[in-house]
């Protein structure tokens, strides 16, 4: 697989107009802002990252017998229940069941899972029709581009630029930039084909072990429609996804929409625990890598991950790059963890594209040490070669220095004194770090990262 | 396609370098002396949901058509409020596509997020609560809990098929991050506190 050039394809965002980087920074921030006052009006909201964080690490820590206890109770409810180790017999499953049914449409939910899988062009090759019900997806899809944010997908783009696909694709006036009339358009194209499909395809944000039921969250209650509309619901579940209790909900639950959107919570959280009459319901339990991370004594902690998006709306190379310069399923600071799990040749690049600043580790819901993480993959490509010798040597320099990080800030300082006695050959070498480099690296010597931050989030907030 | 066997004994090879950690104890963090209802409407208007507390379902039904007076199709899951589009003749999910306004009875509310909870009981077609373009709810105002802790303790939540908490209408900001109700779901929501009539508590 051909090398992922973060760098580049950050710079083609930046650079492609003043508007779309300045709205994209604004919109996630503003996401931040969202997050923070949320977060303040929970007294034990600390105590709630905690609790989530220890239920997260008691789970993967017992997932074998937690996912045992799912899966019996799912199929006592009448569930089936099918096992896939890889992206590959994911895949195979689902088209097994659609092709058993003879279904020609499906309409699905947005799932990371499936779209980490390559589900859709896998099923579009062989003649299924898939359609995207989240509005987000659904301009992704149109765009012919992979999601850039795991909770607003199509976060890039501006509503210029939405208003000039859909009058390509659905016939809309392309000066109509009114986001409610765009959104009203999209409603009335898609309500027919909901009708219409043959079966629903969703993921899943929680499964019970207790009960064997799995959640689903969205904001636009298409999830439901998708379930609720075909004689067929397909879940797609990765199996970091499991809890023991019913009542582990209300500590996500809580945090989820709070962390993501700075909402109490998403619209509709919805709750399958069996086929409705006269419908089949099946889970597609997938590993895809999964239970290799969790033997991994650096990384395994990344499968607490619930997919909130806060480390990318405060990341400020995130938030400057876009998500799809990436190049992954899994953009911003937690995609550059999981996304080396798959390949780590071709995204290792991705762990330099950070600042380490350290504020994703500051906002994780469950408390994933992000940061410390990124570095802990920078040595792995570091000590692997998979990066430029000039970076290599940039780094190891830095790397003396940086050996043991006990405290991100401390590092950064250190950093940024290593920067400040390299060679000039390599401090201007723009491979040293992307984002920096855009950024100019004279701005970065006079300040640290999070000095920067600091003083960018006041101007943020002004 | 692999075996359930084989799944769990690749888990199992990767739980061979964790230790086992404990199972917390979860507190439900309720405070004492708190007005239920107050913060659960207090939380109704933040999610955009209109409530109202009517004494009967003809005042309900007369506010929801000044409210809409344009609707046609009312289609309702409750005995209790006559529409003229009967859900036990529903064949199929999607015919529900022409209903103006779903009516149904919630069977909890949650007071931290001004949420309601529904299940197949409550909805009688699953599709009603998000193929109606706007939507009527009754809520009995005993059934309001404190959070999310209270409402996942309540025995028996999770014994439906299916069940859903609805903070109030479809939404998404996913063109330009602007908040745009009606998404894919209802368009609005509607509250009404209305006590159960005693004759159906026994159900
Ligand atoms: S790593 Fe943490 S902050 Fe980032 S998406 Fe996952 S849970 Fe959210």
């Amino acid at each position: 697989m051909k090398k992922v050039n973060v760098e580049k394809n950050a710079a083609e965002f930046i650079y492609q107009d003043d508007i779309h980087v300045t709205e994209h920074d604004k919109n996630l921030w503003n996401a931040r802002q969202k997050r923070d006052t949320a977060a303040a009006q929970i007294p034990e909201w600390e105590e709630l990252r905690n609790l989530a964080s220890a239920i997260k690490e008691h789970t993967l820590t017992h997932l074998d017998q937690y996912l045992e206890q799912f899966v019996t109770n799912a199929e006592k409810r009448g569930i089936k229940v099918h096992f896939a180790n890889d992206a590959a017999e994911h895949n195979a499953i689902a088209y097994e069941i659609l092709s058993s049914h003879r279904v020609k449409n499906i309409i699905k939910s947005k799932s990371m899972l499936q779209e980490e899988c390559g589900m859709t062009p896998f099923l579009e090759e062989k003649g299924i029709g898939v359609l995207e019900t989240d509005l987000g997806e659904r301009i992704q899809q149109l765009s012919e581009q992979i999601p850039s944010h795991i909770v607003m997908p199509a976060i890039h783009q501006t509503k210029e630029d939405i208003a000039k696909l859909f009058a390509e694709k659905i016939g809309t006036d392309p000066n109509n930039t009114d986001p409610a009339s765009l959104n009203t358009a999209m409603r009335n194209n898609a309500r027919p084909k909901f009708l219409l499909a043959d079966a629903g395809m969703t993921g899943g944000n929680f499964a019970i072990a207790e009960t064997g039921t799995f959640v689903v969250c969205t904001n636009e209650g298409n999830a439901d429609l998708t379930a609720s509309l075909p004689p067929l619901h397909i879940a797609s579940i990765g199996i970091e996804k499991i809890l023991p209790k019913a009542e582990d909900l209300g500590v996500f639950i809580r945090i989820l929409s709070r962390s993501a959107l700075g909402t109490p919570a998403t619209q509709y959280t919805s709750h399958f625990t069996g086929p409705r009459e006269g419908a089949e319901m099946h889970i597609i339990l997938t590993d895809n890598g999964r239970s290799k991370r969790l033997a991994m004594d650096e990384f395994w902690k990344s499968l607490k991950c619930i997919r909130c998006g806060a480390c990318m709306n405060t990341c400020p190379v995130y938030r400057r790059s876009s998500g799809l310069a990436y190049g992954a399923t899994y953009s911003g600071p937690i995609g550059i963890i999981i996304d080396p799990t798959f390949d780590a040749k071709k995204y290792s690049e991705l762990p330099f594209h950070s600042s380490l600043c350290g504020s994703c580790s500051e906002v994780c819901p469950v408390h994933i040490n992000i940061a410390e993480q990124i570095m802990d993959w920078r040595k792995v490509m570091m000590k692997n070669k998979e990066v430029d010798f000039s970076r290599r040597m940039a780094f190891k320099a830095v790397g003396v220095m940086l050996g043991h990080p006990k405290l991100f800030r401390a590092v950064e300082k250190v950093a940024y004194n290593a920067i400040n006695i390299l060679p000039e050959a390599i401090t201007e070498n723009k491979t040293l770090d992307p984002w920096a480099a855009h950024r100019k690296l004279p701005d970065v010597k006079k300040e640290t990262f999070r000095e920067w931050y600091i003083k960018n989030r006041k101007n943020n907030e002004q | 396609m692999s075996s359930k066997e084989d799944f769990l004994q690749s888990i199992r090879a990767g739980l061979a370098k964790r230790t086992p950690t404990a199972y917390p104890y979860i507190p439900t963090f309720e405070q004492a002396g708190i007005d239920l209802k107050a913060v659960f409407e207090k939380n109704l208007k933040l999610a955009a949901v209109d409530f109202y507390d009517v004494s009967s379902v003809e005042e309900a039904q007369k506010i929801m058509q000044e409210r809409l007076p344009d609707v046609k199709v009312v289609c309702s899951a409750t005995d209790e409020w006559e529409g003229n589009k009967d859900i036990d003749a529903v064949e199929q999910p999607r015919d529900l596509d022409d209903v103006g306004l779903g009516v149904f009875r919630a069977e909890l509310g949650v007071a931290e997020m001004g949420m309601i909870w529904v299940t197949e009981k409550s909805l009688k077609v699953n599709a009603l609560g998000y193929l109606s373009q706007h939507l009527a709810v009754l809520l009995d105002p005993a059934e309001i809990t404190e959070n999310m802790h209270t409402a996942y303790q309540r025995p028996g939540l999770l014994d439906a098929n299916y069940g859903c908490f609805v903070m109030g209408s479809s939404a998404t900001a996913d063109i330009g991050a602007v908040l745009v109700r009606g998404a894919q779901g209802a368009k609005s929501l509607t509250l009404f506190f209305l006590k159960t009539k005693d004759d159906e508590t026994g159900k």
